[in-house]
């Protein structure tokens, strides 16, 4: 083990004698979804510096990290749970725990890692250290039927809240005592497509896609049960056709405002955090999948659905519209900020590139080449909420 | 005429009419790009299903060809699945189901 650490080290950072210690607070890694790879990655050098084989199929896949920011979990589609050492460069340990699955979360305390599946629908809980099943909770929302799920994210009290696709509900399920969680849950609206916890940890909302509207929670006040934020947004206009589900998450949030993809129609959504009441729109480019605020929240980047796959608009949150518009490559699927924000990271998919850009300048600062890449993921995810 | 002497005309007539549908080799490599990485976004890649069904044989083999490839060429209001007819005619609709239907290239 020491002599894997030490060759590895000494690989990682040049000739040096002895075993060298590092941090892991600008490293992260890159998805690649269609041979089943992981590209761990350097932010401070732009640089990638291990390539690991054997996770599956990782088509929509996501990772989220312990809490010291050492192991990554990766979540594949074809329900693998995958546990990365980022120093050491290999596969710590890997299990099949469902069907089919969609994403997952770790708990406020680092202790539970939760995946959330479509087959069966459910979410499953993990010790984070040996990745032994804890408890599950299938998402039965009436007798014999099972909900595909979405949205899950941690939030403070080792909890977990998610929506059900077809069962039209949030659910918030405790797992203070992890081999016994208990569930409230709390009808949202049709179609719940994702959701997100908002950073600070109180308000979870579940975008819908059967209906124009946003399904909102207060966590700090669960009793009083969801209630609907931007009612009605398409005013009974026709919808364009959704060719890609857009993504939510915490990022969407930014100097008091939420900025969320519109369904169906080419904008995105400005809400109030105060007041939940929509206070502006703005157009873009095409249907917006994510739509990712810098940490400042000075900016906010979208990308779209296919066909307009390989644009992307920059929103100045200050002067509330796009201030740069364009076209970095084929396929943009993903985007992931450098910790304080002063790069952003695209991967091109039908390119087979990660492209790094000066979010100042929007200047290209350099590429890495990764077969078809998807996700990309920096360990700053470990210390926030939500993620 | 005797049926022995049909059936090799019956079989070139199938063939022709098969080749006719078939679209060109490159429309072919962008068709099974598009069925893999975009519909791949809700059916997935491996075409196993996520938010929308599963697209392999074993779950095709008893639906209609003709209503799968109305579902791709029109979309299937009151769910998620969108209308593609702007991106490929109907044959290649009809194409794209019977390729699911049997093997679908990677």
């Amino acid at each position: 083990m020491k002599l894997i650490l030490t060759l590895f080290l000494a690989a990682l950072l040049s000739a040096c004698a002895g075993p060298q210690l590092r941090g892991t607070g600008d490293l992260g890694l890159v998805i690649e979804r269609a041979s089943g790879h992981v590209t761990l990655v350097n932010t401070s050098t732009r640089q990638p510096y291990a390539r690991i084989a054997g996770l599956g199929d990782l088509s929509h896949a996501s990772a989220v990290y312990s809490r010291d920011g050492r192991y990554a979990f990766i979540f594949g589609r074809d329900g693998g749970l995958t546990k990365i050492d980022l120093l050491e460069g290999r596969i710590v340990k890997r299990v099949i725990q469902a069907g089919n699955a969609i994403g997952g979360s770790i708990s406020q305390d680092g202790r539970i890692v939760v995946a959330q599946n479509y087959t069966p629908g459910g979410i499953k809980a993990f010790d984070a250290e040996t990745l032994e099943l804890l408890a599950e909770v299938p998402a039965e929302y009436a007798p014999g039927q099972f909900s595909k799920v979405v949205g899950l994210a941690d939030s403070p009290g080792n909890k977990f809240v998610y929506a059900l696709f077809d069962g039209g509900e949030i659910w918030v399920s405790d797992f203070s005592n992890p081999r016994q969680p208990t569930t409230q849950r709390y009808p949202a609206g049709k179609q719940p497509y994702d959701g997100l916890v908002t950073p600070d940890g109180r308000y979870f909302l579940a975008g819908l896609f059967g209906e124009d509207g946003v399904a909102m929670l207060d966590l700090w006040q669960p009793e009083k049960g969801a209630r609907k934020i931007l009612e009605n947004y398409g005013r009974g206009e026709e919808k364009l056709p959704v060719f890609k589900m857009p993504h939510l998450r915490g990022w969407s949030v930014a100097q008091g405002k939420a900025y969320l993809p519109a369904i169906g129609r080419h904008e995105v959504l400005v809400v109030d955090v105060a007041t939940w009441k929509e206070v502006g729109r703005i157009p873009v480019r095409g249907q917006p999948v994510f739509v990712m605020a810098r940490p400042d929240g000075r900016q906010v980047w979208v990308n779209f659905a296919f066909p307009d796959n390989g644009k992307m608009d920059v929103i100045d949150t200050l002067a509330g519209k796009v201030v740069h518009a364009f076209a970095p490559g084929k396929g943009i699927l993903h985007m992931e900020f450098t910790p304080r924000g002063e790069n952003i990271w695209l991967s091109a998919r039908d390119d087979h590139k990660v492209l790094i850009y000066d979010t100042a300048s929007f200047t290209r600062l350099g590429e890495i080449a990764a077969e078809s890449p998807s996700g990309i993921f920096f360990t700053s995810r470990a210390a926030r909420i939500g993620f | 005429m005797s049926l022995n002497r049909l059936l090799p005309l019956a079989a070139l007539l199938a063939a022709t009419a098969a080749w006719a549908n078939e679209p060109a080799a490159d429309r072919q490599k962008e068709l099974v790009h598009l069925v893999r990485q975009d519909c791949g976004s809700c059916h997935g890649m491996t075409l196993q299903g996520g938010l929308g069904p599963p697209l392999l044989p074993a779950a095709l083999r008893d639906k209609s060809a003709e209503g799968l490839a109305a579902t791709i060429y029109y979309g299937r209001p009151g769910t998620p699945m969108p209308p593609w007819k702007r991106f490929m005619s109907e044959a290649e609709a009809q194409w794209i189901v019977d390729k699911l239907m049997s093997e679908f290239p990677q």
